[in-house]
């Protein structure tokens, strides 16, 4: 067993896991945090996206206890109290999501990309936001209005 | 901001799914909540000659380890296909038993053959791997050639020489004459490659039985939710209907993989009330490409007739469906009403002839995904209509032209009976977004930079609205397939609507909500929509076949039409007025031509109070009603792909996409043209990149995203997307359905595009760099030889 301590949200959290738990699976079932999504079992997917010490991860691949020491940010601890992040408030407005089970992580990624390019400078076209999705898989939208989405949030971040 | 019909509403449901509070099956925990992990067969067919139960019985926080053995001595009845086909020497379609964990066979690499049940997910997948099955390994059939080659290894005893049925269509001889007097004929083998749908949620289910109440609680990811419980009381006798619940809260895609009722939630119940545990079961991704049903997997032979004027005179097609090792629920009518009564697509066809054979293989069971049957017809018709414009040497458009049907009704030779369309308003619209005039200069430009230019269409037809009810029970279907709504009016004036139809992603919290808005001038937040769970909602056929616009709809605008008419009976009699003089508008409840109004809140409060109603009348605001189709729809249209290969690594890139499609009356622009850009993704995912791929001995090589190609962004470009709207005469709305033309129209757009750049029409789906290289090095070949 190991002992994490991490905080989630603004929230420290600690906990005994089993040393195979997932950081995902902390996430989901030890926090019952539940807008964190399992959509794979090869880390393809990009269905679990969170924030790690401010950088985009996926949290199906790596360890609870690897996260210990850590901040994580959820969907869940995305906006701010009631105001959204302009990136949920962009896909809601460029019906950048269906059923919705790609959407946290999906915008989870899209916050970390607009930040990456803005940091270093370079344009975020569409060309690089349909790159820079390789690792979210969309079934829904045909990602039109997701790259759409992203396009419309990195203007207003 | 008008909210009515035909207002760009944003949608009501994204706030609890950008904001990560949507509820999916897997985010349920009840209490004293178990797991189940399947022990699957790890071949594809095999003998069962034994389970060994006790290495896992004895392992920390197992609760049970069950096999199929105890499931059908408690009475579990076979899983079964819900649509009795007939072959055309009359004999009844030749259904295999199928139980919910295999006892004495396993058919295909992921059959369930037992489950264990432990306290928490990891204990009861290693107790799963524990559990010893002897198996004797029988030879498998994995092609549906294979499977009815003579000597073939036998799935079924019920179907000897694996066929399932011998179905046709339309009249042979006529069809056959009508293509040996034809001047050309275009001849063409087309396999339609098997993909996996894919929704991003994986299926899921939680079954609770509780022992005091004698009554079963089930989440599932189902599409549609009654026609799930009605199943599984019925045929597979877990409780009566009364006694068991199934909701299907917030459900990640369906795509048609979540209309069936599967082996998984069978297993769940039962074990639920075996264990007296809360029982949850979660397919990760490799189980849910073992397991949901895949869809597609044809192979036809097809040969249409021309006349000296380009004119189509008799299309005869053989195709042979691959229906997997077990028949799903509607996994016979795919191949048949759906697919071979589209054949006449958008032309003008006298003779029609298809005959259908499908066949048994150890291969996961096949079924409707995302348009099925219609996508195979849409790309039979439409790579030969291209194939024979090149070989006539005239314009692909041109020969559609010439060929399109332009008065409806018109009745097809194969069922059909077209209600409404103008193809050619579908046709000019694309090619004038496609600039289809300017292509020869960007040949030119792609060619001045070694690349190879392709442009294809496509234009498509569907069958939607799915179903009359009368019409689909003669041709063999279990069930009607008409909708119910119930409108409840609250005291206060806002309203509950609740629907047979789900939403997985389209959007009916928001849609549905518009037809208020357009008919009372209420808000739209006014509204709710409840949908999904069997005990709110008194029955429902859920959501498939592009029915909810058309069928779910209109059985709420039926809903309306009693409760816009009560309503005005209790306002003329609280306003003194003729019921005929009372109008609602804005929501106000007025007296035409006079100043003399309600508040629509004060004429709800009326029939509540019911201090002051018509003599006679019961108090209370509340509807229901039942909408049975009169006719299927037929959204059409058409899409122009235009591509850009490198003819050095074979690679495409689609460099534009244009759909115009006529959907009928559109509700919600915004999430129609989302519903076409899904439908477009999927289409060209099964075009360029998808296949389920098995090895001869039947294990799946694309088991996970590792291996399955789906679709990324960078894939797929942006689409370009419009619509050329003419009314459905069928129903209230004049809505056609939008949900899957797109995965209808684009794959023959996309393999026409290619086939065009590379001057090679012998190109299958998936379109691989791989292939597309050999295709054009074979072209380059030929062109050398000759």
């Amino acid at each position: 067993m190991a002992s994490v301590s991490i905080k989630v949200n603004g929230k420290d959290v600690s906990g005994e896991v089993e040393d195979r738990t997932l950081l995902v699976e902390f996430i989901r079932e030890n926090l019952r945090l539940t807008g964190t999504h399992v959509g794979c079992d090869t880390s393809q997917c990009g269905a679990c996206v969170v924030h790690m010490d401010g950088k985009a991860i996926k949290s199906c691949s790596i360890l609870a206890a690897q996260a210990n020491g850590s901040e994580i940010t959820t969907i869940e601890g995305l906006a701010n109290g009631s105001e959204l992040h302009p990136m949920q408030t962009a896909f809601k407005e460029n019906h950048g999501l269906q059923c919705g089970f790609c959407t946290p992580g999906m915008i989870m990624a899209a916050t970390d990309m607009v930040r990456r390019y803005k940091e270093s400078g370079r344009e975020l076209d569409e060309t690089a936001i349909r790159e820079e999705l390789e690792g979210n898989i969309c079934r829904c939208t045909g990602y039109h209005n997701i790259v759409k989405s992203i396009q419309d949030a990195a203007s207003k971040m | 901001m008008s909210e009515g019909i035909g207002a760009r509403v944003l949608r009501k449901e994204d706030k609890r799914f950008i904001t990560g509070s949507g509820k999916y099956t897997d985010d349920v925990r009840e209490t004293n909540q178990c797991y189940a992990a399947f022990v699957r067969s790890p071949h594809a067919h095999a003998k069962i000659k034994g389970i060994n139960k006790s290495p896992a019985e004895g392992m920390p926080g197992v609760e049970a380890v069950l096999d199929g053995k105890q499931l059908t001595g408690d009475g579990i009845g076979n899983i079964i296909c819900g649509w009795m086909i007939h072959s055309k020497d009359g004999s009844p379609m030749k259904m295999g038993a199928w139980s919910a964990l295999a006892t004495e066979t396993a058919r295909y690499v992921g059959d369930a053959v037992a489950v264990v049940i432990a306290d928490s997910l990891a204990r009861a997948r290693a107790a799963a791997e524990a559990v010893e099955v002897d198996y004797e390994i029988l030879d498998a059939v994995i092609t549906t050639e294979q499977a009815l080659a003579d000597g073939a290894p036998q799935l079924h005893p019920e179907a000897p020489g694996n066929l399932i049925y011998d179905w046709e269509i339309g009249d042979k001889e006529p069809t056959e004459k009508a293509i040996a007097d034809a001047a050309y004929v275009c001849e063409m083998e087309i396999t339609n490659n098997r993909v996996a749908p894919n929704p991003m949620e994986p299926r899921s289910a939680v079954a609770t039985y509780s022992p005091s109440e004698d009554h079963y609680t089930l989440y599932t990811t189902s599409q549609n939710p009654h026609v799930a419980r009605l199943v599984l009381s019925a045929f597979y006798q877990v409780a009566p209907e009364h006694k068991l619940r199934v909701i299907a809260p917030d459900v990640g895609g369906g795509f048609g993989a979540k209309i069936y009722i599967y082996p998984e939630e069978i297993v769940c119940l039962w074990a639920s009330m075996k264990t007296r545990c809360s029982v949850k079961w979660t397919a990760d991704r490799s189980e849910a490409f073992l397991t949901d049903a895949h869809g597609r997997d044809h192979v036809s032979k097809a040969r249409m007739g021309f006349d000296k004027d380009n004119r189509i005179v008799g299309f005869q097609v053989d195709t042979i469906a691959n229906l997997g090792a077990y028949m799903s629920l509607f996994s016979s009518s795919v191949p048949t009403y759906l697919y071979a009564t589209l054949l006449s697509g958008q032309y003008d066809i006298a003779n029609i002839h298809c005959n259908v054979r499908t066949a048994y293989t150890n291969t996961t069971p096949v079924d409707a995904y995302r348009g099925a049957g219609r996508p195979e017809a849409c790309y039979l018709i439409e790579r030969m209509m291209e194939t024979a414009a090149r070989d006539l040497g005239i314009d692909p458009a041109e020969l559609r032209r010439k060929n399109f049907i332009r008065e409806f009704p018109h009745q097809t030779p194969v069922i059909m009976a077209y209600d409404s369309g103008d193809f050619e308003a579908n046709l000019e619209a694309a090619m004038k977004a496609a600039d289809y005039a300017g292509f020869e200069k960007r040949r030119s430009e792609s060619a001045s930079q070694g690349k190879l230019r392709g442009i294809g269409m496509s234009c498509y037809i569907e069958a939607c609205g799915i179903a009359p009810s009368a019409a689909v029970g003669s041709l063999g279907a279990g069930v009607g397939l008409w909708e119910s709504a119930e409108v409840r009016v609250n005291p206060v004036g806002t309203i509950e609507i609740l629907t047979g139809s789900h939403s997985h992603g389209q959007g009916h919290e928001t849609t549905f909500p518009q037809l208020v808005s357009d008919r009372f001038g209420l808000p739209s937040d006014n509204v709710q929509i409840v949908h999904g769970d069997t005990d709110k909602v008194q029955f429902g056929m859920g959501t498939y076949g592009s029915r909810s616009g058309a069928v779910g709809m209109s059985a709420i605008v039926k809903a309306l039409d009693k409760v816009e008419a009560k309503a005005k009976k209790i306002a003329a009699h609280m306003l003194e007025a003729s019921e005929g003089d009372i109008v609602i508008e804005d929501g106000e409840v007025k007296v035409a031509g006079t100043d003399k109004k309600l508040g629509w809140h004060e004429v709800c409060l009326g029939a509540y109070t019911a201090h002051n109603l018509p003599e006679g009348m019961e108090p209370g605001l509340k509807e229901g009603a039942f909408y049975d189709p009169s006719n299927f729809t037929f959204p059409a249209g058409c899409y122009i792909c235009e591509v850009e290969v490198d003819p050095e690594t074979g690679t495409t890139r689609i460099v534009q996409f244009v759909a115009s499609d006529d959907f009928g009356t559109i509700i919600n622009p915004m999430i129609v043209e989302g519903q076409v850009h899904g439908g477009i993704a999927q289409g060209v995912g099964q075009a360029l990149l998808e296949q389920a791929v098995y090895d001869e001995s039947g294990q799946l090589l694309t088991g996970s995203y590792m291996d399955y190609a789906m679709p990324r962004a960078d894939d797929l470009p942006s689409y370009m997307v419009s619509h050329e709207t003419t009314i459905c005469p069928g129903n209230p709305l004049g809505i056609k359905g939008c949900g899957e033309a797109g995965a209808i129209g684009s794959p023959p757009a996309v393999i026409n595009a290619i086939t065009n750049a590379i001057g090679n029409n012998a190109l299958s789906m998936p379109a691989t760099s791989a292939k597309v290289w050999q295709a054009i090095n074979a072209a380059n070949v030929k062109e050398a030889a000759e």
